[in-house]
């Protein structure tokens, strides 16, 4: 055995690109999509494509929990607490997609390691993931005082869960800037552009640190973190070079979709799947070594 | 002739003008006159609503709350307002809003995107406040798409809808042709708020309220974004005249403005870049940013603009001003 099998609860956009990105996973089986809707779009695929589907929700797998022992939650956060609860129950490992933030923060070019035998953990926010790892890479060359991101994303590309607690998006990424990211204060806006054709994902990201004159070490830290989110989000990048004025930094990045289930517009959607990939994977490699040792 | 509802905006849209720097000393001194000239509403909030004060639009000088605050305390009739941008301020900010003083709360959101106002438009009304619906650069969208989110801010509960022109390049018969369609399709009243970088605020304003527009918005000495509002006290002259009542004293309003007049840090006439903007349909906060990354890189701020409106950008988008003047500046570099 090479790989280790997974679940994904929810059989919405964001599920149903799991599922392609996973099977292109050299560490990742995938083996069962949990819904509630059988007429969905993604229980169908993954119907189609010879996985086992479950239509009556998280009490169809508890009947098979063999089928999957690391679970994607893309469901609610109200549903992503009884997931929880019963899933950790039965030693399974969840990656949480949803708002509830109930086990720490990951963002795999952060603190991917921190959290290997966590039963659960939590993606954050689109905007987290495609901002966090800057603020990082500022804050280990010079303390940051204040964080500010501006997400910017296609219309098109909010979905109505998004949309109905806009509120979420900027508390959660708000707190991942001061926890992971490591800046002392951190703030989050979030615009929705509907511009056609629909534009890419685009993050500011605004900095006030401590002292001036560390322009060099700042730049070249950014582009290291950038490359090192590119392994796992091949469409990730820097639109300019970073803008010093004084303490202030500013660093303006894009974010393109690698177009499996989502449209290349949709990054936003797109680095939230492929963080969480990311996560399951090493899971998986921490899981699999352990297997090899017994 | 009409009772119209005046929502003085110079403590909010103003608060561009004055790249944020309100103090309490000149809220107070606005605030007491416009309250003695009768003015039933007025708004206090960071120019881009509250939890605005960012390195994106600008730190506020003075904390909002202490502002809305400090201008509640001077008032005896008239009642204060906030902004709110969903994606940029959050509810527990309205709830503190309300603390220090608030009664009416406008919820603003770019025209195609009304449903991200839901959560707050409730609390708007769960909270007792007078509960407005904002469409900011309505000029953006055709009209029936206005009127169908427009008709989603009155399912949520909004009390007042407002067409926006923020960039203010609306015309005469599209501000008709809008306020028209929101009257004959939404049971609550409609509200226009202009900007002036065309030079069609005051037309506009009396187009909407030929058009049965209730709410209309302006600012002493047009002290707001871009080349400013609608002019307050050139507004109540004019509805004067026109038979118009709105509770509000000419010569008092005169005299606000005049305080205004006092701490304004130039003129808001209209200049190439402010008539840009409306030219090019952008946002009207751009105007100050994008002067000064034009100087930074060494570019023409009216490129800047017409850049921005080509890559249709929307409010609160402030950041595409240092980017896009950044690649030009690299493109006249490419020339030489």
């Amino acid at each position: 055995m090479n790989k280790v099998k997974v679940g994904i609860i929810g059989s919405g956009n964001i599920g149903t690109d799991l599922m392609y990105k996973i099977e292109k996973s050299e560490v990742l089986e995938m083996s069962t999509m949990i819904g509630i809707d059988p007429d969905s779009e993604g229980l169908k695929r993954a119907k189609t494509r010879g996985y086992t589907v479950f239509s009556n929700g998280i009490e169809g797998f508890l009947q098979h929990p063999e089928l999957a022992d690391i679970l994607f939650d893309a469901t609610t956060a109200k549903a992503h607490d009884y997931h929880n609860q019963v899933l950790g129950k039965l030693g399974k490992q969840v990656i949480d997609l949803t708002p509830a933030a109930i086990g720490p923060f990951a963002v795999p070019a952060v603190n991917l390691t921190e959290h290997l035998d966590q039963p659960n953990v939590n993606m954050i926010t689109c905007g987290g993931q495609a901002t966090i790892p800057i603020v990082h890479a500022i804050c280990r060359v010079v303390s940051v005082e204040y964080a500010e991101i501006v997400a910017t994303i296609a219309s098109k590309s909010a979905g109505p869960g998004t949309r109905a607690n806009i509120d979420e998006f900027t508390r959660t990424t708000a707190r991942g800037i001061e926890v992971i990211g490591g800046a002392k204060k951190g703030k989050a806006i979030i615009i929705l552009n509907p511009a056609e054709p629909p534009i890419m994902m685009r993050d500011a990201i605004h900095a006030l640190v401590e002292e001036e004159g560390k322009e060099k070490e700042i730049t070249e830290s950014i582009k290291k973190m950038v490359t090192k989110v590119q392994e796992y989000v091949p469409g990730y990048r820097l639109r300019t070079e970073p803008i010093f004025k004084g303490k202030r930094v500013s660093v303006f990045i894009e974010v393109e979709g690698a177009g499996d289930f989502f449209p290349p517009y949709s990054g936003n959607l797109d680095i939230m799947t492929a963080s969480a990939r990311k996560v399951a994977e090493e899971f998986a490699r921490k899981k699999l070594s352990q297997l090899q040792k017994q | 002739m009409a009772h119209l509802t005046v929502v003085d905006v110079t403590l909010r849209d103003g608060s561009h003008s004055m790249k944020h720097a309100f103090t309490e000393k000149q809220v107070r001194s606005t605030a007491r006159a416009l309250d003695e000239a009768g003015v039933p509403y007025f708004e206090v909030s960071h120019g881009d609503g509250l939890g605005g004060s960012s390195l994106q639009y600008g730190f506020s000088k003075v904390n909002e709350m202490k502002l809305i605050a400090a201008a509640k305390e001077e008032c005896q009739q008239s009642k204060i307002s906030v902004l709110l941008l969903p994606g940029i301020g959050i509810k527990e900010d309205l709830k503190e809003a309300v603390q220090a003083g608030a009664d009416m709360v406008r919820v603003a959101t770019h025209v195609t995107e009304a449903d991200v106002a839901k959560q707050h438009i409730e609390l708007g009304r769960n909270l007792g406040l007078k509960t407005v619906g904002f469409l900011m650069m309505a000029h953006s969208a055709p009209t029936s798409k206005l009127v169908e989110q427009a008709k989603l801010f009155e399912s949520y509960g909004a009390e007042v809808v407002y067409v926006t022109d923020s960039a203010g390049a609306l015309l005469p018969h599209e501000v008709k042709e809008k306020i028209a369609a929101l009257r004959s399709e939404l049971g609550v009243d409609i509200g226009f708020h202009g900007h002036n970088n065309l030079s069609l605020a005051m037309a506009n304003t009396l187009a909407a309220i030929e058009e049965g527009a209730k709410y209309i918005d302006g600012s002493l000495r047009a002290l707001g974004a871009g080349s400013g509002n609608t002019q307050t006290e050139v507004m109540i002259a004019v509805l004067n005249r026109l038979g118009h009542q709105t509770g509000i004293d000419l010569y008092k309003i005169m005299d606000a403005a005049n305080i205004v007049a006092d701490y304004m840090p130039r003129p808001q006439e209209i200049t190439g870049a402010s008539l840009i903007l409306g030219y090019a349909g952008v946002y009207s906060s751009f105007l100050l940013h994008a002067k000064e990354a034009a100087e930074r890189f060494q570019v023409d701020e009216r490129d800047i603009l017409v850049e921005l409106g080509k890559r249709k950008v929307v409010g609160g988008q402030e950041d595409m001003i240092l980017q896009v003047a950044s690649e030009l500046a690299s493109k006249v570099k490419t020339f030489i």
